[in-house]
């Protein structure tokens, strides 16, 4: 603190509680296939997650915030993503983490696969890559986390 | 009359291992029975190989067994030279053997690490992940890719091995043998982890085989079989290891044999290392601009020692530039199917255990 600060800052409500709701989101397990293990890697000691507020990964949802819908989407499992989503307390958010999630990726000649599972939950954030790294969803993260403090990206 | 709770364990559950529902009959905290449900990850992976190119199927068999994709590449890569009769040259084989037997490790680590999380064990889990990470650096340097890495191709691999990648190899090795002995002790050193594994989970042999199980299950039950070792394909048949078997039949034999068999793959490593000759890194008949007018005609069946056991490919090519038919036999599917057996009788919370024990991905059952 300078000399002569009263260390006094004014705020409004909602930009506090963007703040802070954008610095304490907890992931949703919703590992589906292969992008479920970068998901634990990006958890793991490497490139911890909790650095940037996602501090656990809670296996309930109704503990979480935000779902990272990691791996292809099958039209038998669609439901159950739907429900585990409505499940979840407000406010809420979705990743959609890698391309067979965006769009069918590898998978989209299939019959069993569907074609983005923004047709299901609606989707804040997309991470392109079959699988992303674990840097790629870090900064998916810190997007949503922009998002959610309504700052622009540029 | 016996009065019985029916209860559902997934498709979304952090201890199943990917999605897949148990549906358990308890008599108060005994197993009755427990009923399998498959299908929620079914891509129908076999059915798209049929409409592309010989050397595009690679990424479909990469997500297969997703924690353990150079070994499904080369399930599928021994089983369509075979068909084409294409020669791999030497050294291509060594550097596959090596890369498969980096991704066993990886694929144990990640393994070892759940089966931990599966007890509430959180620290072993960000030990394995932090070495596994150092694997996964090595394959980016060599292919590009992370973890479904398509590095392997049609008559040798993607990319030649630089002196870099090698001295990374041998470094990793000399840091890693330590370090797994230290995630070890983690383990061994904990009571919990005794008291939850011990005796828990047992699979007698005649039950394994008649199951078809293949891999550290039916290895844990103590029968010495590996097609590293009894069909062996590589050069497997020119390095020194050794296969291990448990006769404790039960979780913990299952685990330690794990830790053992990782040792030998390192074993396995050092010795290829040193044995990389010069010379070309792929065939000449399979070179860049050539790969998609590859042909294959006939049926073939290949077989590799996935990290889950007896990983089998068939493929039948009809002459023309795609095949016919593609099948895999996959060894989760079957390790999974003797889980019942393994849980009748145990309490509920040891089905956790065993499931974990049995160590199963959800992308090579369903496909």
């Amino acid at each position: 603190m300078k000399n002569g600060d009263l260390g006094i800052k004014t705020t409004t409500i909602e930009k506090a509680l963007e703040w802070g709701s954008a610095n304490s989101l907890w992931p949703l397990t919703m590992g589906l296939a292969c992008c479920a293990i970068e998901m634990m890697a990006t958890q793991a000691a490497d490139l911890d997650i909790a650095r940037f507020g996602s501090e656990i990964f809670r296996n309930s949802p109704r503990q979480s915030d935000l779902m990272i819908v990691a791996g292809t989407t099958t039209k038998r499992m669609a439901p159950r993503v739907k429900r585990v989503y409505e499940e979840m307390p407000y406010p809420k958010y979705v990743i959609a983490m890698g391309v067979c999630v965006i769009q069918g990726g590898p998978y989209v000649d299939g019959y069993s696969v569907v074609m983005g599972v923004d047709k299901v939950v609606p989707v804040d954030v997309y991470i392109p890559g079959c699988p992303p790294s674990p840097q790629a969803l870090t900064y998916g993260i810190m997007t949503l986390q922009k998002k959610i403090k309504h700052e622009t990206d540029r | 009359m016996a009065h019985y709770t029916e209860l559902n364990i997934g498709p979304i559950h952090p201890a199943v291992h990917g999605i897949l529902k148990f549906k358990v009959k308890l008599q108060e905290e005994i197993i009755e029975d427990v009923e399998i449900t498959l299908g929620f990850l079914h891509r129908n992976a076999e059915k798209i190989c049929e409409l592309n190119y010989y050397a595009d199927n690679m990424v479909y068999f990469d997500r297969m067994d997703y924690i353990d994709a150079m070994n499904m590449e080369l399930g599928y890569l021994t089983a369509v030279e075979k068909l084409m009769d294409m020669e791999v040259p030497e050294r291509a084989q060594w550097i596959r053997m090596i890369m498969a037997e980096l991704n066993r490790l990886a694929a144990r680590l990640v393994g070892l690490g759940a089966f931990g999380l599966d007890m509430g064990m959180l620290t072993p889990f960000f030990h394995c992940f932090i070495e596994r990470e150092k694997i996964q650096k090595i394959f980016v340097e060599a292919s590009g890719g992370r973890q479904e890495v398509n590095y392997m191709s049609i008559g040798g691999v993607y990319q030649d091995f630089n002196d870099q990648i090698i001295n990374d190899i041998r470094e990793f090795l000399k840091e890693f043998k330590p370090y797994l002995e230290d995630i070890y002790g983690m383990f061994m050193h904990s009571e919990i982890f005794w008291q939850r594994n011990d005796g828990i989970g047992i699979l007698e042999p005649d039950v394994a085989l008649d199951y078809g199980v293949t891999g550290p299950l039916l290895r844990g039950s103590g029968i010495a079989y590996d097609v590293r070792k009894d069909a062996p394909y590589l050069f497997y048949d020119k390095v020194n290891f050794n296969i291990p078997i448990s006769h404790k039949k039960d979780n913990m034999g299952r685990f330690i044999l794990k830790v053992e068999e990782m040792r030998q793959s390192i074993r396995i490593i050092e010795q290829s290392i040193d044995k990389i000759p010069d010379g070309p890194y792929f065939n000449n008949k399979a070179k860049k601009s050539m790969m998609l007018r590859l042909k294959g005609d006939g049926e073939v069946f290949s077989r590799v020692e996935s990290e889950n056991g007896e990983f089998g490919v068939y493929v039948r090519g009809n002459g023309t530039f795609k095949p016919w038919r593609v099948h895999v036999r996959s060894p989760a599917f079957k390790n999974i199917s003797v889980v019942p057996v393994m849980a009748k009788g145990m309490m509920i919370a040891d089905l956790i255990v065993i499931i974990g024990s049995v160590d199963t991905v959800i992308g090579e059952i369903d496909r």
